[in-house]
């Protein structure tokens, strides 16, 4: 089991939301962050004071899902998410130890 | 020997309605308008502050005007206070009448004091925006308190109390009037609306301020963007809205010209906002909302001393400059002061009524589309001396400026003896909403 951890750009999330549903993955977290990369951030002008604005909005997604589905769910995400533009996110994944279904007890890909 | 009947003089129905109807639009200028205007320009966790310190300012000045503003304002007596024969509204009765700008016309006086009432709420409330985010809630009370009783009282008085127009009958009997009338009133000096009165005194309180109170914790080095510009526009444009009964009511009677101050409302507010947007558009690069609201303001305050003196041409004018020139209020004019006025008060205020104050004297010209100036005793519009009339506007413009200066330094040093001017560091760092009020704007 895999856990996959994207972060994307705010407007991407239903063409990605959409991607990880046609290819099998059963739910997923979506959470509002802040940030910086590569992107850097960009500046704001308010009457006359300037302000740097280091941290930009991004939207953190998190799925667990099936080992054998990991390279299908990572060529979704991939695809929605790209504009090929500086700032598309990145993703990252991780080695999932144990998942419980917190309602019937079920363990490993039957939580899934 | 004859004596003269006295007549009774009964208030017109419309006339009546109408200053009603406007006192209730200056009220909505305040309370939400200026209010969420400025609240959306702290940041989220100072936003109840200015809230509270605007809709405290308002409940607290009007209660004063009952108690002895009225009377110090608008009675008899000296040329820059008046007498406190009316403390407590004394005397005034549903019977009482106060002079409008014609002969033999009158509204019910009790009108005329709730009207007035709100623009003395107002004014007050206009300066909290030079200090906001640091200053002590505790001193923005006493410090409105004070400043209320020294310098919107007497600069009321100076700008607009006469006899009324009922008592000029020739040329001696005017000259009789101008004695008894406040000192820039004798002086000839136009304010139709408050330019001097409301918009240069309340921003040259907020200048001194900004300077004695100090500068925020952390400017120019921490985030100090506005938490909602979306509540700012809402602002602007509920005090735009209310401002048609600003201007429009300061007729006091339903007529033509104030069906002229309602138009020139209108338009030289419209040609700020897109005037302030445009410089804005080619100096800086992007149009922004907030140049947009800003501009529509500085419109509002700019045509407020003209509103009933000068046509809608020159309404359009005095708006375009106000937009640019105002732009420039809150950079370049901003950089060279270097005091923290948070909210810009002196920056659109105080520059927009200055320019506003001078062009009325322009721009009231009959050659330039003006209305001129009304001579009681021919009973026509008078002769019109445009470099005469400018000197007026002048003495106005730099009465208020020292007036409001002196008042304003002197209160803002009592305040702080008697109860400190700021919050204590970590209190403006965590924000006035909890630990001056014990509440949060936002909970999500």
């Amino acid at each position: 089991m895999k856990f996959v951890t994207a972060i994307i750009k705010p407007f991407k999330l239903d063409e990605v939301r959409e991607a990880l549903a046609a290819v099998g993955v059963q739910g997923i977290t979506v959470t509002e962050v802040k940030g910086f990369g590569r992107q850097k951030g960009h500046t704001e002008l308010y009457r006359g004071a300037e302000y740097v604005v280091d941290f930009l909005p991004k939207v953190k997604i998190e799925a667990a899902i099936k080992s054998e589905l990991l390279d299908q769910t990572i060529e979704a995400i991939e695809k929605a998410a790209s504009t090929g533009k500086i700032g598309d996110g990145k993703i990252f994944v991780f080695d999932i130890e144990q998942v419980i279904r917190i309602r019937t007890g079920e363990t490993g890909t039957d939580a899934l | 020997m004859e004596t003269a009947i006295p007549i009774a003089l009964v208030a017109n129905k419309g006339d009546t309605a109408w200053m009603m109807v406007s006192t209730v639009l200056v009220i909505l200028m305040t309370i939400p308008g200026l209010a969420l205007f400025y609240g959306g320009l702290v940041r989220a966790k100072n936003m109840l502050s200015v809230l509270m310190q605007v809709f405290t300012i308002f409940s607290l000045i009007c209660v004063l005007w009952a108690v002895y503003g009225y009377s110090v304002a608008f009675t008899a007596g000296s040329p820059f206070f008046g007498s406190l024969d009316k403390l407590f509204l004394g005397g005034i009765t549903v019977d009482s009448v106060a002079a409008t700008f014609s002969k033999g016309v009158v509204i019910p006086e009790l009108v005329f004091v709730v009207f007035q009432a709100t623009f003395a709420a107002i004014t007050t409330a206009l300066i909290v925006g030079a200090f906001a985010e640091r200053i002590k809630f505790s001193a923005v009370l006493l410090f409105s308190v004070i400043w209320f009783t020294l310098s919107y009282l007497p600069m009321a008085h100076m700008v607009w109390y006469w006899d009324g127009p009922d008592v000029v009958t020739d040329a001696a009997s005017a000259t009789k009037m101008l004695a008894a009338a406040g000192f820039l009133y004798a002086k000839g000096a136009l304010d139709f609306a408050g330019g001097t009165v409301v918009h240069i005194n309340a921003a040259v309180a907020g200048l001194i301020g900004a300077f004695l109170v100090g500068k925020r914790v952390g400017l120019g080095r921490e985030q100090m963007t506005p938490h909602s510009l979306t509540l700012t526009m809402v602002g602007a444009s509920l005090l735009w809205v209310g401002w048609f009964g600003f201007n429009a009511g300061s007729n006091l009677e339903a007529t033509g010209t104030a069906a002229l101050a309602m138009a020139n409302t209108l338009f030289a507010t419209a040609a700020a906002a897109v005037s302030w947007m445009m410089a804005e558009w080619l100096l800086k690069g992007k149009p922004s909302m907030l140049g947009a609201a800003s501009g529509a303001v500085s419109g509002l305050v700019a045509i407020t001393p003209a509103c009933g003196f000068v046509g809608p041409m020159g309404a359009i004018i005095i708006g375009l400059l106000a937009g640019a020139i105002c732009l420039w209020g809150v950079n370049g004019l901003k950089r060279m002061l270097g005091a923290d006025d948070a909210l810009d008060v002196f920056g659109v205020h105080g520059v927009g009524g200055i320019l506003g104050s001078v062009l009325t004297g322009v721009f009231a010209s009959p050659a330039l589309g003006g209305t001129g100036v009304y001579d009681y005793v021919a009973n026509k519009v008078g002769e019109y001396d445009m470099g005469a009339q400018i000197v007026s506007q002048l003495w106005g413009v730099g009465t208020v400026i020292v007036w409001s200066g002196v008042v304003s330094f002197v209160a803002f040093k009592l305040v702080d003896v008697l109860i400190g001017l700021r919050v204590a560091e970590d209190e403006e760092r965590e924000g006035l909403d909890i630990t001056a009020h014990g509440e949060s704007a936002y909970h999500y």
